[in-house]
């Protein structure tokens, strides 16, 4: 599943325009993750940051 | 905020501004909500513009003008630099703004005329009836309100959601999103009325990395890079604190400024029944530079003349609001997308030593007005071979 890392996000929505299910939303300065997020990871890949990660369950 | 009104604008940029404000100034009710407590902040933007084009919406005012330009600069990836300056020496070819206070004055201006406008409020879904948008559902501190409008105008930026919950592909491909990161640092040795452009596959991988002044000693120091090339180790922030460390290492970083900017094609179609998509969420950026000041002024203005006719005329069909589709495409601003984005498409596939080669080729060029397309033609006039390369798009540029 996707996690935010919330100390690192800067809350600018690069992720929210790549979704392609749009699981995300930015909502002020709270990046939500929406439960048809299917972690395909592309959200991760492009954050200027690396606030997005996609973990296995176990390690949230 | 009521409950009804002519026009509802989403998110209250340049684009919702110059909607709400060309709304009502057309005789209509006009509201802009703002997801954010703030117009104008946090600012998502290298804020640039050319001088004419900001010329077309509104007078410069000191207020919110950081900084007056004459020249830009291009350093070649190997590290070549190329000056570009304006005929007329000591002409202004361009601004960088200070967006905090420019959203704020545009949005003001549309407040002054009479639309009214409600922060913290973020529309979390649209109103639908019988497949027309009718208006959204809007929050505001936990408590959700139906504003019903006649058309919707969907200016919410590069984080858009509202069409895509009309039904409206908005995906950004991840090889077009611009992954960016800003730093605005103060102390640091520039050149105060020059803009200065870093390109190559090691300082900004498909993109550039930019340093636009802001004032004496300070600037915005930025990057966008490909989402492609975006990754663990090398994200848009590693490449800029590398550039920082070497090239600035003694600036003290006042702002940090993350953001994404969409360099693909527009929308497909920016009109459904009752919506108009304008700026950024509509993908209205220039292709090429990553602009998007003046073209959302442009699409935010033109949706609302739109709107103002087909309320008028009682038909707010998609068919109707098609006149703002095709009338933006075949503008100056649309044939300027189309064009920079086969540019831009030529120079992300060239390699360093290519990009050397052109850069070197129009070392020092004098243009009579300073703008994007100009330079491209000296370049192409400079380099005819590069007529073949860039194939029918060429003879357009003549």
């Amino acid at each position: 599943m996707l996690k935010v890392h919330r100390d690192i996000c800067g809350y600018c929505g690069c992720c929210v325009s790549v979704c392609p299910e749009g699981a995300l939303e930015l909502i002020d300065a709270y990046l939500s993750v929406e439960e048809n997020c299917t972690s395909c990871g592309v959200c991760a890949k492009v954050c200027p940051l690396g606030a997005l990660e996609v973990v296995n369950e176990k390690q949230v | 905020m009521k409950n009804r009104y002519d026009v509802l604008i989403i998110g209250g940029g340049p684009a919702g501004a110059f909607a709400a404000k060309t709304a009502v100034e057309k005789g209509l009710s006009a509201c802009i909500v703002e997801k954010r407590p703030a117009i104008g902040a946090p600012v998502r933007c290298a804020e640039g513009i050319g001088k004419e084009a900001l010329l077309e919406f509104i007078e410069p005012d000191p207020r919110w003008i950081s900084a007056e330009m004459t020249g830009a600069t291009i350093v070649a990836p190997d590290g070549f630099v190329m000056q570009l300056s304006s005929k007329m020496a000591g002409s202004k070819v361009g601004y960088v703004l200070d967006r905090k206070f420019f959203d704020r004055e545009l949005v003001w201006k549309a407040a002054e005329a009479g639309a009214d406008v409600a922060v913290k409020s973020r529309a979390s879904a649209p109103i639908i009836e019988n497949g027309v948008v009718k208006g959204a559902k809007v929050d505001y501190c936990g408590k959700v309100t139906n504003v019903h409008a006649e058309v919707v105008i969907a200016a919410d930026g590069v984080e858009s959601k509202f069409s895509k919950w009309c039904g409206i592909d908005t995906t950004v491909p991840v090889r077009e999103i611009m992954s960016s990161v800003q730093y605005v640092m103060t102390g640091i040795d520039i050149d105060q009325n020059s803009t200065v452009f870093y390109l190559g596959n090691e300082v900004a991988p498909e993109g550039y990395l930019w340093v636009f002044p802001k004032g004496p000693r300070t600037a915005n120091v930025g990057i966008g890079i490909s989402g492609k090339k975006s990754g663990v180790g090398h994200r848009a922030k590693d490449y800029l604190d590398k550039f920082v460390q070497k090239t600035f290492p003694h600036g003290r970083t006042i702002e940090y400024i993350p953001g994404g900017v969409s360099v693909c094609r527009p929308l497909e179609c920016t009109v459904a029944d009752g919506l108009l998509i304008t700026g950024d969420a509509a993908r209205v950026v220039d292709p090429l530079t990553g602009g998007g000041i003046y073209n959302a002024m442009y699409t935010g203005k033109l949706a609302a003349e739109t709107a103002a006719d087909c309320i008028g005329k009682g038909d707010v069909s998609k068919k109707a609001l098609m006149t703002y589709d095709k009338t933006w495409r075949v503008s100056k601003m649309g044939k300027a997308i189309e064009r920079n984005y086969h540019i831009k498409e030529y120079l992300i596939k060239q390699p360093d030593t290519k990009l050397n080669e052109i850069i070197l080729s129009v070392s020092k060029i004098d243009m009579k007005e300073f703008t994007t397309l100009n330079l491209i033609k000296e370049i192409i006039r400079v380099n005819p071979k590069l007529v073949l390369e860039l194939g029918a798009l060429a003879a357009s540029l003549r």
